[in-house]
């Protein structure tokens, strides 16, 4: 029998089994369950698996990629219907893609996809949403009669996160690396919160990491151990966003073409940003 | 004997899923043989034989279309086989103008395309996706899970019927499914049938003119501001 949205809406646990890394050393833990509303990040060296291991996720593992890894979901092998129906995949990936190959324009592109993920259109505006939301990341405005492939890396990076929120709107959330997305990274993540989902970030980012409520360290294509943001970490989480807000206000100064000064770097407002 | 007929244009990913493909139906105990149909070049088959140690061999389709060619020699290749002691024959081949397929009657039929390929590809290849039992799509790490599931719907709106699996063949992504359709199909019997209907038309380029303008030619021809009409006795 086919699943539906409200079906693959009940999701409550992904669990990730064992698999080994590239030279066969088993990972350091037998099982990880990932629980409804955990916010997760997956960190560790450029080579280390961090994409391997949320490609596996997306795949539905089953000791059949080159990890070994299996995925569960709710505590049972996810059923077929879920990668051969995109209207039943639970899991929203968004990849470090940054061009699209598509020849479509923008809306026909979106239309397709909400069809197939039996995104109710018509009444709902959800491509209109999609739109929305997406401009809300990038500097740069997407129209609905752009061309997918003469998007920006910005802008595609900002479409897919908003096709995934509003379009897809699945339980569980990948997210690779979108720090390297030339988009207003504390507008996405603000976004994103306002949804009870799974969250599975790789990054790179101090911030986006000690927001978490743990994190998953690879080495060498293996899971190395999972760390929980203890206590002191989440005292450290704010000043950690002090400085990311500094960063981030000197990056948008040299962007717009502004000399800096000694006060751009002391005048942060930390309050506000934060 | 089973058969399995997999067509798609050229770099497609066609070997590399059937490298995958091998492996997995020897380790379930069958003997596979493995035809090779191209145009021109083709080393599929000394590479098959030396990884899997298996029975290959290699047809140019040289004057004839790929698809001509593998109605010409299935029959025997099939023969080849059974002497060989196979179980399943494999035939790899490059169909070239889309508008015949070359699945038969009783066999399976596989069309590799690959994800990268745009999106109005599945309308444009014909009978070779539409008759076909499977789409297989690889290459699917090159591009956004959300174009993925576009281009399968894509796919499905071209040809309904047709089962779409996604592969990574470089890591044997989502191979096995395929091998256990294979193992679903049944033995072919013993007389083999094209499926799906020929184009119609008797090809005056094939038998040598060389003369542009359909004034000079007969049989099915078409001027630009016509459909395609019967000219001749």
């Amino acid at each position: 029998m086919a699943l539906h949205r409200s079906e693959s809406a009940l999701i409550e646990e992904i669990t990730i089994l064992a698999g080994h890394g590239r030279d066969g050393t088993p990972d350091g833990i037998d099982r990880l369950d990932l629980r409804m509303g955990d916010v997760v990040s997956v960190v560790g060296r450029t080579g280390s698996g961090k994409t391997t291991l949320i490609n596996d996720i997306e795949l539905f593992a089953n000791g059949n990629t080159p990890t070994g890894r299996t995925i569960l979901i709710n505590g049972r092998t996810p059923p077929p219907e879920y990668r051969d129906d995109p209207a039943c995949n639970p899991i929203a990936l968004i990849t470090q893609h940054t061009t699209f190959l598509s020849d479509l324009p923008v809306a026909e592109f979106l239309h397709i996809h909400a069809r197939i993920r039996h995104t109710p259109v018509a009444a709902e505006g959800a491509v209109e949403r999609t739109l929305t939301f997406a401009n809300e990341l990038t500097g740069e405005p997407i129209s609905l009669s752009s061309q997918m492939t003469e998007l920006s890396g910005g802008q595609t990076r900002a479409l897919l996160i908003a096709d995934a929120t509003i379009i897809c709107d699945t339980p569980i959330v990948l997210l690779d690396e979108v720090e390297n997305a030339g988009i207003n990274r504390s507008r996405a993540l603000e976004l994103l919160r306002g949804y009870r989902k799974i969250f599975i970030f790789v990054t790179h980012d101090p911030r986006i990491a000690l927001l978490s409520d743990y994190r998953i360290v690879l080495k060498d294509g293996r899971i190395d151990q999972v760390l929980h943001t203890d206590a002191g970490e989440r005292d450290l989480a704010p000043i950690v966003c002090q400085f990311d807000d500094m960063l981030s206000h000197l990056r948008d100064l040299i962007r717009l073409g502004h000399r800096v000064t000694r006060s751009d770097v002391a005048s942060v407002d930390v309050e506000k940003r934060t | 004997m089973k058969l399995v007929i997999c067509a798609g244009t050229a770099t497609t990913g066609k070997t590399a899923v059937l490298r995958g493909v091998v492996p997995r139906l020897q380790k379930r105990g069958l003997a596979v043989a493995f035809l090779k149909i191209d145009v021109q070049f083709a080393e599929e088959d000394e590479l098959f034989a030396r990884e899997f140690s298996i029975p290959t061999r290699k047809v140019y389709s040289g004057e004839l279309c790929p698809d001509h060619c593998n109605v010409m020699v299935l029959g025997e290749a099939l023969q080849w086989a059974e002497r060989g002691g196979a179980d399943v024959l494999l035939v790899e081949t490059a169909g070239l103008c889309l508008r015949c397929s070359p699945y038969v009657d009783g066999g399976l039929g596989i069309v590799v395309v690959e994800a990268t390929s745009g999106m109005n590809l599945p309308r444009k290849i014909g009978p070779m996706l539409s008759l076909a039992d499977i789409a297989v799509v690889t290459k699917i790490d090159r591009v956004s899970q959300a174009e993925r599931e576009v281009f399968r719907a894509r796919i499905q709106d071209a040809a309904p019927t047709v089962r779409v699996r996604e592969v990574n063949a470089l890591y044997g992504i989502g191979i096995d499914p395929l091998v256990d359709h294979i193992l679903a199909t049944a033995d072919v019997g013993d007389k083999l049938l094209l499926r799906g209907n020929p184009p119609v038309g008797t090809c005056t380029i094939c038998v040598g003119k060389k003369e542009i303008g359909w004034q000079s030619h007969f049989g099915v021809v078409r001027a630009l501001d016509n459909q395609t009409f019967y000219r001749g006795e």
